[in-house]
């Protein structure tokens, strides 16, 4: 549980990327993971590879808890590369027009070029968004995220809301522990020696009062809400919220020019594949 | 219509059920066999949606799924993102009319109208829309996609209709009815 608190947590540094303010990164991440959503362009997509890697290494995340992480999705992607292959051989065939085989394995399974080429695309593509959620998370503070959710045009009631999640997972994981603790004292057996049915009793054990309880925490904390009249106003004003520098308008002008360049290259491509076999 | 119908109890259940929702997703599975897991999130999904409504339903969906993604290594899956934020959107609706909070709950046609409209649900979700937006996305393979979400269609509608129902029916019980009271003769 702890590597995952390390893997979403704020660090304070002091970097450009750092500087910039939450609404800007915000925005950034969901232009650029769009953007690399729609294109299929080889040559784009290695573009933005290369872009979240810059911005990785001048965020200066730290190297040391990323190595794990990257371990892993190594893995994940050679999963998918294979699931993938294993349920569509040929769809790299189907899509490029063309069809080169350099190995035959057996049965229906050829290794062509084009699969090839339609592979590393699709990986590209999970490569080029990865870097750039995580940027996100480490380099915004919790508090100014609420803030940056609001100034892109989000209700500050339900960016307020993101908050409250934010804050309450950390909360909610200690009574999923505590509950499981005292199940497990009761004699609950959770571990692979006993049978399916019931291990599942037993997760439910600890669900249920977890769950029904956090009924009586949203009436706890809407009460208190309610007392410091949230939500009277039409507006908030925000503690944390970083005003626009000039390197915010040219990081958002700039992603904004990925996603116009992803939308040219289907005129430029004639649809949504780059084809280099014609 | 939004601004009338977000009361602060329904803003704090939204930023409640997502952590939740991101808990139930992230670390409290159960392996069937290799590479199949027997997750609650949408279980979850579907009390806090049939308890506060469509939209509650649909952001906890949505943002829970974001936060989830964001802290497993393969980043934002988008189509199955909006796709969760549907499901919990529909589930608002599945029980309408039915009053949770005053023991209406409690009786056979509305469970199976629960385990219907859920199932339902879910089968527009996992083998309709999350498919098709894996295609139009991600170009993936369509007999990879429908595979998938025929799987993801099964554990889930059987995980919501049996411990959904269960969670709804325990809520209502420990729920203290009008008219409960009556005076001694």
């Amino acid at each position: 549980m702890s590597k995952n608190k390390t893997q979403l947590s704020y660090v304070d540094k002091n970097t450009p990327i750092h500087r910039l303010s939450g609404a800007t990164k915000l925005l950034m991440v969901l232009l650029i993971s769009f953007a690399a959503m729609i294109t299929f362009d080889t040559r784009l997509l290695i573009f933005i590879v290369l872009l979240s890697c810059v911005m990785f290494a001048i965020a200066r995340v730290p190297w040391r808890s990323m190595k794990l992480i990257i371990v892993f999705i190594g893995v994940v992607m050679l999963i998918n590369i294979l699931i993938t292959y294993f349920f569509a051989p040929e769809e790299g065939v189907r899509i490029y027009g063309t069809r080169t085989v350099y190995v035959h394995f057996f049965g229906r399974y050829y290794l062509t070029r084009e699969q090839l080429f339609y592979q590393a695309n699709q990986t590209l593509k999970y490569i080029a968004i990865l870097p750039l959620a995580l940027i996100f998370f480490v380099t915004t503070e919790p508090s100014e995220f609420a803030a940056s959710l609001n100034s892109i045009g989000v209700n500050y009631k339900i960016a307020y809301s993101v908050t409250l999640a934010l804050r309450y997972i950390p909360a909610v994981q200690r009574e999923y522990q505590e509950i499981s603790q005292a199940q497990q004292a009761r004699g609950v057996d959770l571990s692979r020696n006993v049978k399916l049915t019931t291990r599942i009793k037993g997760v439910l054990t600890i669900l249920f009062p977890l769950i029904i309880t956090s009924i009586d925490k949203i009436e706890r904390i809407a009460n208190a809400m309610e007392l410091r009249s949230f939500g009277k106003n039409k507006n908030r004003t925000w503690y944390k919220r970083k005003s626009f520098n000039p390197m915010d308008y040219v990081v958002i002008i700039f992603s904004a020019l990925l996603i116009g360049a992803a939308i040219a290259l289907f005129f430029v491509n004639e649809g949504r594949f780059y084809n280099p076999f014609i | 219509m939004l601004k009338q119908t977000l009361s602060v109890k329904t803003i704090v259940a939204i930023g409640i059920g997502t952590a939740l929702f991101f808990l139930l997703a992230r670390f409290v599975s159960i392996t069937v066999f290799a590479n199949t897991n027997l997750t609650f999130q949408y279980s979850l999904l579907a009390f806090f949606a049939v308890l506060f409504g469509p939209i509650a339903g649909l952001l906890i969906g949505f943002v829970g799924h974001v936060l989830t993604d964001l802290s497993f290594p393969w980043g934002l899956w988008w189509s199955w993102i909006i796709v969760s934020g549907f499901v919990g959107f529909a589930f608002g609706f599945v029980m309408k009319g039915v009053n949770v909070e005053e023991g209406e709950f409690e009786s056979k046609r509305a469970i199976i109208q629960f385990v219907i409209g859920t199932s339902i649900v879910h089968l527009i979700a996992w083998v309709g829309i999350a498919p098709i937006l894996d295609i139009l996305m991600y170009a993936q393979p369509a007999n990879r996609v429908f595979t998938q979400g025929v799987i993801a269609f099964a554990l889930n509608s059987l995980t919501t209709s049996i411990v959904g129902a269960l969670l709804i029916l325990a809520y209502s019980k420990a729920k203290p009815k009008k008219g409960s009271l009556k005076k001694d003769n």
